[in-house]
């Protein structure tokens, strides 16, 4: 993977040696703030919505609507979260995984999230906030994460549906991102978009692995299907009906098709996947409509979404327990580097 | 017949391979257990890719000496208990705090790096895996050296945890330079000076020499191996035969 490499190279002091970075990005955030409600008509907000609609790229030291810069921080950060956490529902399964091979790919996996949250958090930096600050809100729980990572893996064969539909689902909302209209954001899903594609395809064989296996594996892998289903397909977000960021976020080529779109492109591709591993969904309702083409769904459980979004998922408190533990634990480690980094400044300058 | 269990009739070179793919699989398995959990993000990347490095050294030396021994890497892997693993008992000890796995780490290094370096010009059968792991431990030991650095002259916190980590350590590792058959060895002196030159930088003392525990190439384990093959092996040994 490439961003091994990237990690390989980098020096991990690099956090404690760039501030001067921070207070350029801090002066670029201050240039560029206005009142939202007086913009709207200016002269700036009708250029950018020209270049919007002309699909030029917005950069960081662009002009943009405050309300722009606010709806990029907040979804690029969920998403940085949402990676960070969700390391913990597979890295639950590292220690176990059954052979050397699934081990190191399982790891290596774990870790490419790892990446995809440092190249998020470092697209949301560009808006003129900081990594810390966002850590902060998410341990305060403050800051949403994608709800799918609050519910548990059980098995083995969780790690397998976890990379077939988790992944598959991601991909499905991603792939539009990669011609978002901020440049960073864009930059960073096509990087990000890939690695996940590699990522599907290792869960789905996991899967069939577990489907031409002995039939106790089979049955984990049914299990694991009809437990992963419906939250995968609440990934999407609410309906349409009921979306509240979705008419700007499309005006601003943020976002790009509806979620109910999304939910049956993704819905019409892993149907076939499902019955070609030999797996039934645990949908009565599914059906093909012959006219449509497309597969009909039951209804979906928002009252459980609205519930493990708001903080009530099977493992929420245990994620972000896992998480304040980690900072917290960590601390003094970082404390350490910040002081040896000072020291190492304060002797270069008398040297 | 399913296989469920396997003994290894590891003498000679067997033994080395063994000894050497046990202690990768070990560290590597020990250091994987940070990954979600690191102090800072950076750090859960660097220890994850040197998991990873260690994984597949243990691999490419389970294959070597599968074809000693007729059996796969992962029945060497998951089928052998804990008195059949040959692995340094300094590398199964559990990960402690940051500095513990640093220093660990750290000291470990500075040990198989000459040491791969060394095997990969001897003409040994393992000369090709060690060419690739010498590039490996390298980047090993120096993230390790740059944090026990930064560690040992950081804050007051952060030195007396790097201390007390090479305090805890120290008895572990004379177990490094117990010969093995038709190895290459490590002058004690070439690790000496690594470790003294770092831990001066560091500003750390050396702890002063004491009894030295060793058995771990025998498989003579301390408790925590059971444990950490229990959680590694537990899919393996529940479905015996199964292809995962």
């Amino acid at each position: 993977m490439l961003h091994q490499e990237l990690a390989r190279r980098r020096d991990p002091m690099w956090r404690w040696e760039r501030p001067l970075l921070r207070e350029i990005s801090m002066y670029a955030q201050g240039l560029n703030q206005s009142d939202p409600a007086a913009v709207t008509a200016s002269p700036e907000a009708a250029r950018f919505q020209a270049r919007i609609d002309a699909e030029d790229k917005i950069e960081p030291n662009d002009w943009m609507p405050e309300a722009y810069r606010r709806t990029l921080i907040r979804q690029i950060s969920q998403h940085a979260h949402s990676e960070i956490i969700g390391m913990l529902p597979e890295g639950n399964w590292i220690t176990r995984a059954p052979s050397l091979r699934r081990k190191a790919a399982l790891l290596a996996k774990v870790q490419d999230e790892g990446g995809h949250g440092l190249y998020l958090y470092a697209a949301a930096e560009t808006l003129g906030v900081t990594r810390e600050d966002l850590v902060d809100q998410l341990l305060a729980g403050k800051a949403k994460y994608s709800s799918i990572f609050n519910y548990p893996t059980l098995t083995w064969a969780d790690i397998g549906a976890i990379g077939w539909l988790v992944d598959g689902a991601a991909i499905m909302n991603q792939i539009p991102l990669c011609r978002c209209s901020f440049g960073p954001y864009a930059r960073a899903m096509i990087r990000v978009c890939k690695e996940e594609s590699f990522h599907q395809r290792q869960g789905y064989e996991i899967m069939l692995t577990l489907c031409r296996g002995t039939a106790e594996q089979k049955a984990m892998a049914q299990d694991a299907l009809d437990r992963w289903w419906w939250p995968c397909l609440m990934m999407f977000g609410p309906p349409d009906a009921a979306s509240q960021h979705s008419d700007t976020s499309m005006m601003w080529k943020i976002k790009r098709f509806t979620n109910d779109g999304l939910r049956q492109k993704f819905i019409d591709a892993t149907v076939p996947q499902g019955h070609y591993l030999g797996l039934s969904f645990p949908d009565p309702a599914l059906r093909l409509n012959p006219e449509s083409g497309h597969w009909e769904h039951g209804p979906i459980d928002w009252e459980e979404f609205r519930r493990v979004v708001a903080g009530g998922g099977f493992c929420a408190a245990d994620r972000l327990d896992a998480r304040r533990r980690a900072h917290d634990e960590g601390t003094w480690v970082r404390e350490a580097a910040a002081a040896f980094a000072a020291k190492r400044t304060a002797r270069k300058e008398a040297a | 017949m399913v296989t469920t269990s396997i003994t290894v009739d590891d003498t000679g070179f067997l033994r080395l391979v063994l000894a050497r793919a046990d202690d990768a699989l070990v560290l590597g398995h020990r250091l994987s257990e940070w990954c979600g959990h690191a102090p800072i993000l950076e750090e859960d990347l660097s220890l994850a890719n040197i998991a990873l490095d260690l994984i597949g050294q243990a691999r490419s030396l389970y294959a070597l000496a599968g074809a000693a021994s007729g059996h796969d890497e992962d029945q060497l892997a998951y089928l052998r208990d804990d008195r059949q693993y040959r692995n340094l008992l300094m590398l199964e000890q559990p990960n402690g705090d940051f500095a513990c796995t640093i220093a660990r780490l750290f000291l470990y290094s500075a040990y198989i790096d000459p040491y791969w370096r060394m095997l990969a010009t001897s003409g040994s059968e393992l000369a090709p895996v060690a060419a690739k792991a010498a590039k490996e431990s390298a980047y090993h030991l120096r993230h390790s050296a740059e944090w026990l650095i930064r560690l040992g002259d950081g804050t007051a916190e952060s030195h007396r945890r790097a201390q007390d980590a090479l305090e805890r350590l120290f008895p572990w590792t004379g177990e490094m330079f117990e010969p093995l058959p038709d190895d290459v060895a490590v002058p004690v002196a070439v690790w000496d000076a690594q470790v003294d030159a770092v831990l001066a930088e560091a500003t750390l003392a050396r702890p002063a020499p004491k009894w030295q525990q060793t058995g771990g190439r025998a498989g003579r384990h301390s408790e925590h191996l059971g444990h950490l093959l229990a959680e590694m092996q537990h899919l393996q040994r529940a479905f015996p035969g199964a292809t995962w």
